[in-house]
Order: C-alpha cells, then sequence, then structure tokens
C-alpha cells in the first residue's frame, strides 16, 4: 500500500552522505525546496563518527578531510556551523629492519629523515614535491568543472573545452608531457623516476592505491597518486586534516548550513525507488510505501546503486545501462577502529621522536609489500600482511576518548569485495585478527592495551552505508572512468538519460574522497537548467 | 644577559628547535616544535600550557590600596570582590594609554595588577600621600597559563577546587601538589582557559604535576608564535605592536587612547576622577580621530592572484606585526599593526586603525600585499571583534 504524501518538493535528494548535503544545502540557498532521504538514523552516510564502544568515537568510514574544496568551505560557512580541521602534520613509516622513515612539517627535518636512507633521494624529493605541487595547481580548476562533452559542438560544451584548454595552456609543456605520462603510468614506475629508496618509494606508492582495487605496479595508479596531491588545506597541498569530532562533524556542519537553507532532512527513510513518469522523474517511494513528489529528483547514491536498483532498467537506453553495469567498482578498502587503553609502542620509533605519533602512521615498508598485499587479494582473497594508513585522533582531539585512553583508526587493504565464498562474520573476525597481528608485529605492546577491535569490510560498507561493493570512490579512480567518463561517456555532467534526474555522489567527476565537488558542480548543473 | 624564568629548566628541555625570543628581558620560548602549528591547534582543540612569568607583578596593598587603583586605571574596581578580577587599561593624564594588564583582589586591602612593561616608578609616584604599599613581585611569582577546551578537565584532575563553577575573571586559591597555587579563569587566547599564579621556588613542581595529568588531555607546551595567532582572533590588542605606550611615543601622533582602541567598555565615567579622565571624557565627547578595527583581507583574491602566476598561496600561518598603511580610493585613512591567517576561521584577520567614518562593520579598505614580487591592492572588510568567541570561553559547568 502506497500512501501519498501532500508535501511536493522542488528537488529531493536521495541520500544524505556529505555530497547530498553539500547538493541540497546550495539548491536551498538558491530557494529550491528540498527535501534529503537518509536511509539510516543518522546523515553523512560514510562521512560519519560513531560511538561503536561507549566513550570511544570511532571513524567507521572516512577518516580524513584534503580535498574538500575551499569554496564549498567558505560559500557553506561550514567553519561558522561548527567545522574545525586540524593538519596532520607529519607521516611515520615503521620498517622491517627496526629503521623507519619520518615526515615532518619541517623541510630540513624531513630532509635529515630521508638522508639517513639516501642522500640523493633527498635532494630529489623537494623536486618531486614542487613538480607534484605544480600539477596540482594546474589541474585544480578541473575539480570545480562541470566535465564537457568533447565530441559535441554545444556553445556550453565548446566553451568549457576551452576553459579544460586553457588549464593546460597554463602549464610549460615539460610539465604537460609529465603529467601526460603520470596519468598513463602505474604509480611504481614513476616513483622508480625520482627515488631509489625503498622505504621512500613504499610510502609515496600508498597515495597511488588508497581506495583502489589495483597494485602500485598497476598502470592508471599514477593519477589517484596526482589525484591525493589535489587536496589542499589552507594552501599547502598534499596536506590531510582531522576535523575535531571526526568526519561526521563535517557531516553535522553541512547539514547545519542545509537545514539553515530550509534543506528538510528525514533521517530512517529508505528509498526504494525512483518514480518514473513518461521518462520523467516525479518524486521517490520509500521502502515503507511513502511516496514524495518533486521536479527533480538527485541521487547521492553510487551509480550502480542509482541506476540498477534505483531506477527500473526499462527506463533507461539499453547502452546505457551496460555502461552502468561494466563500471568498475570492486574495492579491497576495510577500516579497523581499536579503543586502546594506553598508546602502542612502535619498536622503530626513536625515543624523544613520538611526536610522530600524532600525525599518519603507515605500514608501507615497500613497493613490493604493498604490490604483494595486492596480489594476495586480487584473485578473491585478503592481504597476508595488509598496507595500513593508521592515526590516533584521541592525541589531536583528546575528546574522542576518554581521558587517558585512545582511538586508533586505520584504513586497511587489500581484502576483496569479491571475497571467495563470500563474507561472514567468521571471515571479518579472521581477517580483524591479521591487521591486529601485522600491526602488533611493529607496535608489540598492542594487544595488551586493545579493549575494543571494529572493522568495517566492504560487505559492511555496502550493507551499513550502501556503497555498492563498499567502493569508498563509488567506483574506481581508473582513466576508463573518469572526467568525462564518469560514471558514463555522455552522462558525465551530473545530468542522467532521465529528465529530472541527477547524480551528485562520487560516481560523477571529480570522484571520491571528501569533497563536495560533485555535491556542488551538480547543485550548478541542477540551477543551469532550473534557475 | 637575557633572564631566564622559574619555568626555564623544565621549558628548555622542552624545547626541540632552538626557537627562543625575548619577553620583558626573559628568555622563553617562541615555538618548542619545529612550527607552532601544532601548539596552535591545541589551543583550540585540546589544551596548551605557557609560560608566562614574564608579566610584571606589582603587589597593592594597604587601606587606600582600593583608592589607589581607581585613581590609576580607567575601569571601576570596587566592582569586584576577593576572588574578582578585571582586565582594564591605565593612562597618562592627556588619557594616552601606558599599559594593560589585570587586576585582582586577593583580599580586602590586597590586590595584585599584572602589567606588560615595568610600571613601578607611575605607580609609585601616584600614590603619593596614600596608604598604600608597593612591591614588585615579578621575580617571585611564577605563572603558566593553560588554556583551551581541556584545560578545566584537566585541572580538576589535580586540585580539589569546584573549577566548574568559577566565572571568566574569577580566581580560586587551591593547591596542586601540595604547593598553593591560584588559579585564575584568564588567559590571552579568548579560549576556554587558567592562569597558574605560584611562588616561583614551587614554579616547577606544579608545573610537571600539569605536565603529568596532562598526557591524558593530549596537552601540549606552546609558545608566543602560537599565542599571537589566537590573540589576533580573539581580538586582543598587544603592547608595543598595536599601540605604543605613552611613556615610550616620541611624538603625540604615535600615542592611543583606549577609546581609539575600542576599549570604551573598559572606561568607568561614573566611579569619579581618575588619570585621563578629563582627556578622555573631552574626547567622548568631541570624538576619535582614529579607531581600532578588526579586519577582513580578501584572501580568495590574493589566492587568486597566486594561482594566476603558477604559485603556491603563502598563507601568513605566522602573525606579522608591521605597520602597513591602509587606503579608501588611494588616500591613506589609517593603518594595520597585526595580521595572521586564521587556520580555525578560515580567515586572513588583521587589526587596523582607520577614521571613524570607515569604522562601520561592512566598510571596505585596501591594503597592498605582495604577490610574488609585485605590490598588489587587496579589500580589507572591517569586521566585529572579536573574531573568535566560543561559548566555551565563558561558560560554566556543574560541580563533577
Amino acid at each position: 500500500m502506497s500512501k501519498s504524501t501532500n508535501n511536493h518538493y522542488d528537488v529531493i535528494v536521495i541520500g544524505g552522505g556529505h555530497n547530498g548535503l553539500v547538493n541540497a544545502a546550495y539548491l536551498g540557498k538558491a530557494g529550491k525546496k528540498v527535501l534529503v532521504l537518509e536511509q539510516r538514523h543518522t546523515v553523512g552516510g560514510a562521512t560519519i563518527t560513531e560511538e561503536v564502544y561507549p566513550g570511544f568515537k570511532f571513524l567507521i568510514a572516512s577518516y580524513l578531510i584534503s580535498l574538500l574544496r575551499p569554496d564549498v568551505i567558505q560559500e557553506l560557512e561550514l567553519v561558522r556551523h561548527g567545522l574545525e580541521i586540524m593538519p596532520l602534520e607529519s607521516t611515520f613509516v615503521p620498517l622491517t629492519n627496526g629503521n623507519y622513515l619520518a615526515d615532518w612539517p619541517d623541510h630540513e627535518a624531513t630532509r635529515h629523515e630521508i638522508e639517513r636512507h639516501s642522500k640523493r633521494d633527498a635532494e630529489a624529493y623537494d623536486e618531486y614535491a614542487r613538480v607534484m605541487r605544480r600539477l596540482a595547481i594546474a589541474l585544480r580548476p578541473l575539480l570545480d568543472m562541470i566535465p564537457p562533452d568533447p565530441t559535441s559542438v554545444t556553445p556550453k560544451d565548446l566553451e568549457t573545452m576551452a576553459r579544460v584548454r586553457g588549464v593546460l595552456n597554463n602549464m610549460t609543456r615539460d610539465d604537460f608531457h609529465l603529467l601526460s605520462r603520470l596519468m598513463t603510468m602505474s604509480a611504481a614506475d614513476f616513483l622508480d623516476e625520482w627515488f631509489e629508496g625503498t622505504a621512500l618509494k613504499g610510502t609515496k606508492c600508498t597515495s597511488g592505491i588508497i581506495g583502489t582495487f589495483m597494485g602500485p605496479r598497476s598502470p592508471g595508479t599514477g593519477y589517484v597518486l596526482l589525484h591525493h596531491y589535489i587536496g589542499e588545506l589552507d594552501g599547502t597541498f598534499r596536506a590531510w586534516g582531522f576535523a575535531r569530532g571526526g568526519t561526521g562533524a563535517l557531516s553535522q556542519a553541512i547539514a547545519s548550513a542545509a537545514r539553515e537553507a530550509g534543506v528538510e532532512i528525514k533521517t530512517n527513510s529508505p528509498v526504494a525507488h525512483v518514480n518514473i513518469k513518461n521518462g520523467e522523474a516525479t518524486g521517490v517511494t520509500l521502502e515503507n510505501g511513502d511516496e514524495y513528489s518533486a521536479s527533480i529528483v538527485v541521487s547521492n547514491a553510487d551509480a550502480k546503486r542509482t541506476f540498477l536498483k534505483l531506477i527500473e532498467p526499462k527506463h533507461l537506453p539499453d547502452d546505457f545501462v551496460s555502461d552502468i553495469n561494466r563500471f568498475r567498482i570492486a574495492s579491497p578498502a576495510c577500516k579497523v577502529n581499536l579503543a586502546l587503553d594506553g598508546l602502542p609502542e612502535f619498536t622503530s620509533m626513536p625515543k624523544g621522536k613520538e611526536a610522530l605519533l600524532r600525525g599518519s602512521i603507515e605500514i608501507a615498508p615497500s613497493i613490493d609489500y604493498v604490490e604483494q598485499a595486492y596480489d594476495d587479494a586480487k584473485y578473491g582473497g585478503w592481504s597476508r600482511k595488509p598496507f595500513m594508513d593508521a592515526l590516533i585522533p584521541s592525541l589531536l582531539d583528546p575528546g574522542m576518548a576518554p581521558p587517558g585512553k585512545h582511538v586508533m583508526s586505520l584504513f586497511v587493504q587489500y581484502a576483496s569485495s569479491d571475497l571467495d565464498g563470500g563474507w561472514n562474520e567468521e571471515k571479518k573476525a579472521q581477517f580483524l585478527g591479521i591487521v591486529i597481528d601485522t600491526l602488533a608485529e611493529h607496535a608489540p605492546n598492542l594487544k595488551k592495551i586493545l579493549i575494543h577491535k571494529h572493522i568495517m569490510t566492504p560487505w559492511d560498507l555496502e550493507r551499513m552505508i550502501g556503497l555498492t561493493s563498499g567502493h569508498i570512490f563509488h567506483g574506481e579512480l581508473a582513466l576508463q572512468q573518469l572526467f568525462f567518463l564518469r560514471p558514463s561517456p555522455q552522462w558525465s555532467n551530473y545530468r542522467t538519460p532521465i529528465k529530472n534526474m541527477y547524480m551528485c555522489g562520487s560516481s560523477t567527476h571529480p570522484g571520491g574522497c571528501i569533497t563536495g565537488a560533485p555535491g556542488r558542480n551538480a547543485a550548478l548543473a541542477i540551477l543551469e537548467d532550473r534557475p | 644577559m637575557l633572564k631566564t624564568t622559574p619555568l626555564h629548566s623544565r621549558t628548555s628541555a622542552l624545547m626541540q628547535a632552538n626557537q627562543w625570543r625575548r619577553w620583558a628581558g626573559y628568555s622563553v620560548a617562541s615555538s618548542y616544535e619545529m612550527t607552532h602549528d601544532r601548539e596552535y591547534y591545541a589551543i583550540r582543540n585540546a589544551c596548551v600550557l605557557l609560560d608566562v612569568s614574564p608579566l610584571c607583578k606589582y603587589r597593592i596593598k594597604g587601606t587606600d590600596a582600593l583608592k589607589f587603583l581607581n585613581r590609576l586605571v580607567t575601569r571601576d574596581v570596587s566592582k569586584i570582590s576577593v576572588g574578582g578580577m578585571l582586565y582594564t587599561p591605565w593612562c597618562d593624564s592627556r588619557g594616552k594609554i601606558l599599559d594593560d594588564g589585570t587586576v585582582a583582589m586577593l583580599a580586602a586591602d590586597e590586590y595584585r595588577l599584572t602589567s606588560a612593561e615595568p610600571n613601578l616608578r607611575w605607580l609609585q609616584d601616584n600614590a603619593v600621600g596614600m596608604q598604600v604599599e608597593i612591591t614588585d613581585v615579578s621575580d617571585q611569582i611564577a605563572a603558566m597559563s593553560l588554556q583551551g577546551p581541556k584545560s578545566r578537565d584537566l585541572l580538576m584532575t589535580l586540585c580539589d577546587s569546584p573549577l566548574g563553577g568559577v566565572k571568566y575573571y574569577e580566581f580560586v586559591n587551591t593547591k596542586i601538589d601540595g604547593a598553593d597555587v591560584m588559579i585564575s579563569r584568564t588567559g590571552y587566547t579568548g579560549d576556554l582557559g587558567f592562569e597558574l599564579w605560584v611562588d616561583a621556588t614551587k614554579a616547577e613542581k606544579v608545573w610537571d604535576a600539569v605536565v603529568k595529568a596532562g598526557k591524558s588531555f593530549a596537552l601540549q607546551p606552546a609558545g608566543i608564535w602560537a599565542l599571537d595567532v589566537s590573540r589576533i582572533e580573539a581580538g586582543l590588542i598587544m603592547l608595543d605592536i598595536d599601540y605604543t605606550p605613552a611613556n615610550k611615543a616620541m611624538t603625540d601622533a604615535q600615542t592611543s587612547t583606549p577609546i581609539e582602541l575600542g576599549l570604551n567598555w573598559a572606561i568607568s565615567w561614573k566611579k569619579g576622577n581618575f588619570i585621563g579622565r578629563k582627556a578622555l571624557l573631552a574626547e567622548k565627547e568631541n570624538g576619535s580621530t582614529i579607531q581600532f578595527v578588526g579586519l577582513e583581507i580578501d584572501h580568495k583574491e590574493f589566492e587568486r592572484q597566486h594561482h594566476e602566476l603558477g604559485l603556491t598561496v603563502p598563507y601568513p600561518f605566522m602573525a606579522w606585526r608591521a605597520v602597513i598603511p591602509l587606503y579608501v580610493d588611494g588616500s591613506q585613512v589609517g593603518y594595520a599593526t597585526s595580521g595572521v591567517w586564521s587556520p580555525t576561521l578560515k580567515k586572513y584577520l588583521a587589526f587596523g586603525h582607520v577614521q571613524p567614518k570607515y569604522a562601520q562593520p561592512g566598510s571596505v579598505v585596501t591594503i597592498d600585499l605582495t604577490v610574488d614580487r609585485f605590490r598588489r591592492s587587496f579589500n580589507a572588510e572591517v569586521t566585529k571583534l572579536p573574531f573568535f568567541n566560543p561559548p566555551r570561553k565563558k561558560d560554566i559547568v556543574g560541580a563533577k
């Protein structure tokens, strides 16, 4: 039995993830009557903080902020709505031979650390950082652009193509050639051209594989490496920040901005399907049968969920359905959170350098280590020695844990979303055991201080948050599905084959991470069509 | 020779970057780490411990102590009772500001005055004929400032006093690790915070106790660079930077009055005569020639111009202290004296002194900044002060 609600909205946004909220806030500010429907009890999607264990706030999905567009922060006045971001300034990489590698917030201090491994690399590192920064500055405008259709000759597309051309014009010829090569190379090959140190290459290659079901030797990971360099925090590129209160606090800030703009947010309201009449979206029906009508429907869900589940294929062109079907979305990423009764003691961390615990801690001692971790997983398995990107949020924001206790957040890969025989609770526990064992090899006191452990596998990310295959980027950041190809050629401008239906999630340009860019760009596209 | 503070044994052990500076003839930390960023973020998100011992401190005791202070400073000291404090400037007879600091009422006939500069002679000269004894206790009392949202939780693990109920600008006398400590709800960060006043011989002991308890609250030692960012966010002026004390100024034009500095609220017109009252009253009636304002510099444009040249943006993470002219339509209408990028507010903040007709919030002046090697003009909008004023600064919590 479906009941129709009387309320008609200008816009319904399906999914209260960070991009859905950003989209709604922009449209609300533009005067639209907007309703956000979120399936869970809280908004945020994968941008949430949850007290899984009493007193300890866990970052059960996303954990850091870097690519959040400065425009989104300013235009939605997120600071006024409670957002505070603290930079993670250092990186600590424990190595297997008892040594370590570190990156400090100070240039000379970092150079001294790298010199211990290779004097040549210490110098190359400066130039590498400069080149990546130049490429990041050059490419930055593309993130905030609605992708053009390069085959189209409409004035709009021609104008956008000219702007893309302008971006390339701003680069030196050398940088452009370098960019072209980087885009098509593997992260490993690219780093081999710059550095000789095993450890340095190990830690640098991780930017190329985070969230990606590829190894550092897979072509295309060069682009992912660059993607993570475009992020910035107060002008510092490749800087990662921690939101006070966790990433969930960011969602709450955006939601607050949205509400102030008049947006209505309903939680515990899972959408069953989009209502379509004569090829036009007319509203949505919830799983409980409630119907809401709207002039425009926007989906924050990933492309597969949107077009293969929320919409019946009969409403869509065949070629589009097959594009979405082959959209690559298998995921290797897990999230582990630990409640700790003290700080982990890394055997390779020298006395007096404990400040390094307040930054990133990376278990990625070499490219071979990371590639092996991928190899283990690529046939439907998981890494016997996983790659991890860890941090201890309670050292930056003591409110994350009770006094004297700590939380540790670990981004872990690889564990295949298409696990042989499928995921179940037993397999989750097994893999969690491997993660703890691997970390304990570097910090032997870990098991002694462990109060509680929690894992989100791709299976959980799909079940709980609704990410298809648990893919944190709503689909691989692979060359064949970027920019004007994301998620499908011709439909990369946030519009869809269904009239009045739009996309605003990470399956659209510029892809994953907490950027707010798809949400903002989609709002701009909608306002172009319906000012 | 520079002097060291009673906490030098502790601060020097923490220093990693050899970044010391001078403060009133003492050597104190600019930043303990290579950069001051983490020290700043701890002020706003956890807690920090600063050595502020170089502050000048005077004991003012005697039956005329109140009378003396009310003659000296611009605020009405009779408004506080024992356990109370207030912030106040004081002036010369021309109403020109000499210094600013705090007054704490320790007993019925005893107060403590803090100042940035030595003031003993000025205090004694103005106490002539009064029953009051003025003693410089600067070296006898060490001071440390514990600032940040977790500062209260930390202190409550160290002493029995009900700190949750201590209001902004109140103090309590208590014990930490057996040592007598006066804890005041004051600071220079605009955040929840306290200052600990302790006999210099006990300072290390108290510092150690705070640092030990701080392990559970992400406590960070912090230096002046981090403090400088937070005091600008909090809209707090600094002597020698945002104003020249009247006794140092070479010309009248270099001096300032409390009204010009936006401290009208700190002048009591009703309490009777005080030094500078007549001149200040005249200024109040006739208007000032210059007005202290908050400014928000158009950082978006600053950013855009850097990106246009293919450059990363040099954010002013460290507060600058310089006199930079401010213009309207090409004519100078004032000058800026401090500026910094606020990592919390994500804005480029500055303090300005402008002609009153441009002092309304929303007025726009321009400031020249360099972009690479070129001088460029940027808009700076007059903004209400303080820039940052979180509710926790003054909140009260129930006894735990």
